[in-house]
């Protein structure tokens, strides 16, 4: 995006101009907004995205996807949910002169990579990863909990493409007492304070070293949009998805756990004793733990719930179910509440940390009104709860079951 | 004085009409009209419930954050609270002044779990907002 303020913070005439060229009319008290603010006209975060996505919040954008646009096998961009702890970088990108540093405790010597060099120096892989926000499904709890209120479309598996964050490592160099990384983007604190950092978080090093774990350009083989992170971001698949940091200019290697910003409190943690709902309890790193791989879960992407179904036809059913770092070994459906189960065909997934598609035909006894119910088991033997599971301040983690609503008529 | 409050209220109006202008974003339909009763209204511009402090909420309130993340919320008056304190002091939020109180009446009458705009769900509720549709394959 242009750069669309002045030194000061003011609206630059060309913005105005444009602004009053959209809206039909002057702007007549201009001299009046407050400094550094943007008229939201002039921000198009949404541009080629579907006009079904369900915008949650525009300030930071938060934007989640019904779970019908979910039906691809992989991710399209326009149906890719969108969410940001602070402001996407207004001033214009030039992917050739951005840089990626390595630096950290943790590093023999800081050492600083173009783009151009890391597509020269390191192999490219490309892998469908699962990127998920630990907010997903945050709606449900009760009582309420801060935050966006995700019903249960925060989530995509698209074809992310890059270079190993190991091999990156490795040309660097790393001492002995590498515990934890940590990203830096160039994204701004919402209070455009240029002393505050928006977010800032990371994953152990035994995560960093994954295969998976890339440092990527490329979504679906084209350019990364801006919204998503360009010109490079950090991909982590299986973990809350804010462990995979837009806009990335910095990686340090640490020899502690990563302290940067949405680490502490309760960002990104759940308490490690189950707390009756609603319950306070000191937000301290003994009382919250840090979220890891995600837990299983599942959606029906087809059909779209409200199907009328004319009596005596079979219904297909189709969807995708994933399990953080673990893979899903079983997939199960009901129509009759979770009195009764039918195991569905599942894939395997096409590489680690992608999700599986998963199929199956039902047929309906009488005609009225039911709910398709879906069910995913883990590897480990771990289903997900039909109700809302355990209550905790940030809202993380419910992974309660889908279910879509058919009449047969 | 007078001057002053004639152009502070032509500067909110401007404000006003040209976010009406810029309003091209549908709002969350978990959060949105449907949970308020006929007798109150909702502003276009910011998707929040009409009354005289719905200024005050615009004035303090919009510079940093959408006003959809007020709405999507029902907090108590102790909770909308603590949101103040932690915005003053991680987001550079100012201090409110006498304003603290009447924003705080705005978004306790209006955005409260006991608001008349709150419905508290169950575990699971039963599913709402069913658009039926004759399924072709």
């Amino acid at each position: 995006m242009k750069q669309i303020h002045d030194r000061r913070g003011f609206l630059k005439k060309s913005a105005l101009a444009a602004l009053a060229g959209i809206a039909g009319v002057e702007i007549v008290f201009a001299g009046n907004m407050p400094r550094h603010y943007t008229p939201l006209l002039l921000e198009d975060p949404l541009a080629g995205k579907s006009p079904e996505m369900i915008i949650l919040s525009d300030k930071p954008w938060n934007v989640e996807t019904p779970p019908h646009l979910l039906d691809d096998a992989i991710t399209p961009v326009e149906k890719m949910f969108i969410r940001n702890n602070g402001l996407a970088p207004e001033a214009s990108i030039n992917a050739a002169t951005w840089t990626l540093t390595i630096n950290g405790e943790s590093v023999n010597k800081p050492k600083t990579y173009k783009i151009t060099d890391l597509k020269k120096r390191f192999k490219t892989y490309t892998y469908q990863l699962v990127l998920e926000c630990g907010g997903n499904g945050r709606s449900g709890f009760q009582p309420q909990t801060s935050g966006n209120q995700w019903d249960q479309g925060a989530i995509s598996c698209a074809e992310w493409t890059g270079v190993r964050l190991k091999d990156i490592l490795a040309d660097v160099g790393l001492k002995d007492d590498a515990v934890y990384i940590g990203y830096y983007g160039k994204d701004s604190h919402l209070s455009r304070d240029p002393s505050k950092v928006a977010i800032s978080r990371g994953v152990p090093i035994k995560k960093a070293l994954e295969d998976e774990t890339l440092v990527a350009w490329a979504v679906n083989g084209k350019d990364i949009p801006l919204i998503h992170g360009f010109p490079l971001r950090l991909v982590i698949g299986g973990w809350p998805a804010s462990v995979s940091g837009k806009w990335l200019h910095t990686l340090a290697v640490r020899n502690k756990e990563h302290d940067g910003a949405k680490m502490d409190g309760h960002s990104y943690r759940v308490p490690v004793v189950h707390l009756e709902p609603g319950e306070k309890l000191a937000e301290t790193p003994e009382n919250f733990r840090i979220i890891e791989s995600m837990p299983v879960r599942s959606l029906i992407t087809y059909p779209k719930t409200g199907a009328l179904l004319d009596s005596g036809k079979k219904l297909i059913l189709r969807g995708h179910a994933w399990a953080g770092d673990l893979e899903v070994k079983e997939m199960h459906t009901s129509i009759d509440f979770g009195a009764t189960w039918q195991a569905c065909k599942l894939e395997a997934p096409k590489n680690r940390l992608a999700w599986q598609h998963w199929s199956a035909e039902v047929e309906f006894p009488t005609k009225g009104y039911y709910e398709v119910w879906a069910k995913a088991t883990d590897s480990k033997g771990i289903m997900q709860p039909m109700l809302i599971p355990s209550w905790n301040p940030g809202g993380y983690l419910n992974n309660a079951c889908h279910r879509i609503a058919v009449k047969v008529v | 004085m007078w001057k002053f409050v004639i152009l502070l209220a032509m500067l909110f109006t401007g404000l006003a009409s040209f976010k009406d202008a810029s309003q091209a974003t549908e709002l969350n339909p978990r959060t949105s009209a449907r949970w308020v009763t006929d007798t109150l209204k909702v502003d276009e511009a910011t998707g929040l419930i009409i009354d005289e402090h719905l200024p005050l909420i615009r004035a303090n309130c919009t510079g940093c954050h959408s006003t959809k993340l007020i709405g999507q919320h029902r907090f108590t008056r102790e909770g909308w609270v603590g949101k103040i304190r932690w915005m003053q002091q991680y987001h550079n939020l100012w201090n409110l002044g006498e304003s603290e109180k009447l924003i705080l009446d705005y978004l306790e009458k209006h955005y409260s779990p006991a608001s008349a705009s709150n419905k508290v769900p169950a575990r699971r509720t039963p599913l709402t907002n069913i658009e039926w549709y004759k399924l072709d394959e």
